[in-house]
């Protein structure tokens, strides 16, 4: 599996990377430059002393020069201080400590109900093109993409939550805790921030298993005889499955976007609470944190799938 | 189909003619776009039409179901529904081709200089598209809207910052093939600046994918003003928009669960609307896909 031309091929991704993550981190610092007036001051917010402004000014070296200041955040920030709130004064990191495992968790959750899903509609919607199975999941597919991930979760909870009260319409539960409540908490969101994901996966499955049903070399199989679902489990959906990272890894990056509101709507402390209080009150500290943290978990899982990719698909090892 | 495709035209048809075929052929587009253009209509004859003023209160009728006199109901602040979610269309289509606008001026021109220039211009500004793209959307727009300040246009210019990347990508990519192409040697050979060139042969030969993606992306931009809005980061109270109202509604949903469906329904039918006639438009416009 892993000759060194593979190595190589890995090695030159992780090189790759290595210029977005520090151009993220230029963005990520940059977002303070957009702020109108003296940062200081706006950052201060309204009536602080001369003092507090003072602190701020010291806390970006804002007397610094532009690059100085990047600088030594980025130091900072690689020594994983992201500095801390201006409201709370908890430092970020544990913030974010604390939030982060309960996105992650309606994430994940989210991404497998997508394939869950996803998959067997996008092989039915396959096999039989043109039938009423594969108009019906491609309508299903086009609500998917449309349906607001928040307003399904407000019908959800409306609806298994207040109606039939099977589910916890709000919070969440550590996963370490109660695996049992947090699983029952996370339940709901993760639905409501899968609609997208079944869409995108039945669709993507479906288009590149209509191509390979229809090619050459299936035909040939058919004509050799092979009962029809040998084809599809052994020569279809084999050559799909490599496609299927792409989408996931697409997928986990949309998902970490739209988590941010689902959150919202059931009141989980997760990332999303976080850079929406963070926004709210120009608490940038944590604002920047977020997003930083953010990057960083796409870029990785990006960086996961390009090196799966490559030793999956033998194509691509020369 | 036994088909258009393989009759050879008499002469070419006029545009017209070409739209009404189109029109007929393609019924979901054909309803989306109409769908598309009503909305436009009811926002632009909001004043007229609107039962009552949006931040009209009438606390007699807070939370009322369905009636004569307030045809959707009414919010917690009795005011009318139905005439929120007219003035609401306006907030949210403004908001869509604000963020959409502000993301073809970015895009656009960045692309095109990437794909024309090449070179060290072309690695840097993909190295920077490839950047912006690993941020979540609107995880990044947040974020821009509390530098800038919480607001519908500031919002709408973040979100519209976030999308620029995405059509540069598109179209450096279309650049790359175009600059290729006969006609753009010979506009070269025969002296034509770079700048004439760039506008007279190369953009409006790029455009094409251009016009189907900003499509699609009106109906991204709709869902992230909803988004943004529903957190409050976006449109300020009193001023309505679709995010807004469903923030609204879901405070009063124990008592008034009716309320989430009128604003919830139109986002998904707007969005809904632009990706179908998006989808349309990729089909109609590219000559060599097979209509199938």
């Amino acid at each position: 599996m892993l000759n060194s031309s593979r190595l190589r091929i890995i090695g030159r991704r992780l090189l790759q990377a290595i210029p977005v993550v520090v151009l993220s981190t230029f963005i990520v610092f940059g977002l303070l430059k957009l702020v109108p007036g003296d940062v200081a001051v706006t950052l201060a917010g309204d009536n602080a002393s001369d003092q507090r402004i003072a602190e701020i000014r010291e806390l970006y070296g804002l007397n610094q020069p532009f690059f100085l200041q990047y600088g030594s955040w980025l130091w900072k920030a690689a020594h994983g201080d992201l500095s801390s709130s201006l409201i709370s004064n908890e430092a970020v990191l544990t913030s974010i400590q604390r939030c982060l495992p309960h996105t992650l968790l309606i994430v994940a959750l989210a991404l497998f109900t997508a394939m869950l899903i996803g998959i067997p509609l996008g092989i039915a919607a396959a096999t039989k093109p043109g039938s009423w199975i594969d108009g019906f999941v491609m309508a299903i597919a086009s609500l998917g993409v449309a349906v607001p991930n928040f307003w399904l979760g407000m019908l959800l909870v409306a609806f298994f939550s207040l109606q039939l009260n099977w589910l916890p319409a709000t919070g969440a539960v550590s996963l370490m805790k109660d695996p049992w409540a947090s699983l029952s908490h996370a339940i709901l969101p993760a639905v409501a921030l899968a609609s997208g994901g079944i869409a995108e996966v039945a669709r993507q499955l479906r288009s590149s298993l209509v191509e390979i049903l229809s090619s050459q070399q299936v035909r040939t199989l058919h004509a050799k005889g092979l009962p029809p679902s040998a084809i599809l489990w052994r020569h279809g959906l084999k050559n799909v499955s490599v496609n299927l990272l792409t989408v996931v890894s697409l997928l986990a990056n949309r998902m970490l976007a739209a988590t941010v509101v689902v959150e919202a709507v059931f009141a989980i402390p997760g990332m999303g609470g976080l850079i929406v209080n963070g926004a709210m009150n120009r608490d940038f500290p944590v604002v920047q944190g977020v997003v930083f943290t953010m990057v960083l978990i796409v870029v990785t899982l990006n960086l996961l799938t390009d090196i799966l990719y490559s030793v999956l698909d033998p194509r691509i090892s020369s | 189909m036994t088909d258009a495709t393989t009759m050879v035209p008499a002469r070419r048809p006029s545009r017209f003619a070409g739209f009404a075929r189109w029109f007929v052929s393609d019924l979901r587009g054909a309803i989306s776009l109409t769908f598309l253009l009503a909305l436009m209509l009811i926002s632009v004859l909001a004043p007229w039409i609107s039962p009552y003023a949006p931040a009209e209160q009438d606390i007699d009728a807070a939370l009322a179901p369905m009636s004569g006199a307030h045809w959707l109901g009414a919010d917690d602040l009795g005011r009318d529904t139905l005439s929120r979610l007219i003035y609401g269309g306006v907030a949210s289509l403004y908001a869509s081709f604000l963020a959409v606008t502000i993301a073809v001026l970015i895009g656009v021109p960045v692309g095109v200089l990437a794909g024309y220039l090449g070179g060290w211009v072309d690695a840097t500004i993909s190295r920077v598209i490839d950047s912006f793209l690993s941020f979540p959307a609107i995880v990044l727009a947040i974020a821009v809207t509390g530098a800038l300040g919480i607001g519908l246009t500031n919002g709408m210019i973040s979100v519209g910052i976030v999308f620029a990347p995405q059509l540069a990508r598109l179209v450096r990519a279309r650049t790359l093939v175009v600059r290729n192409e006969l006609y753009v040697d010979a506009a070269r050979c025969f002296g034509g600046s770079t700048t004439r060139i760039l506008w007279r042969h190369v953009l409006p030969n790029a455009i094409q994918p251009v016009i189907v993606q900003v499509t699609l992306l009106l109906a991204a931009a709709l869902l992230a003003e909803a988004s943004l809005s529903f957190l409050g980061l976006g449109i300020q109270p009193p001023d309505p928009s679709w995010g807004a109202m469903l923030a609204r509604a879901y405070q009063n949903m124990e008592i008034a669960p009716e309320q989430m469906y009128p604003p919830g329904l139109a986002i998904l039918f707007t969005a809904l609307a632009f990706n179908t006639l998006g989808e349309s438009l990729r089909v109609a416009l590219d000559p060599t896909m097979k209509r199938n």
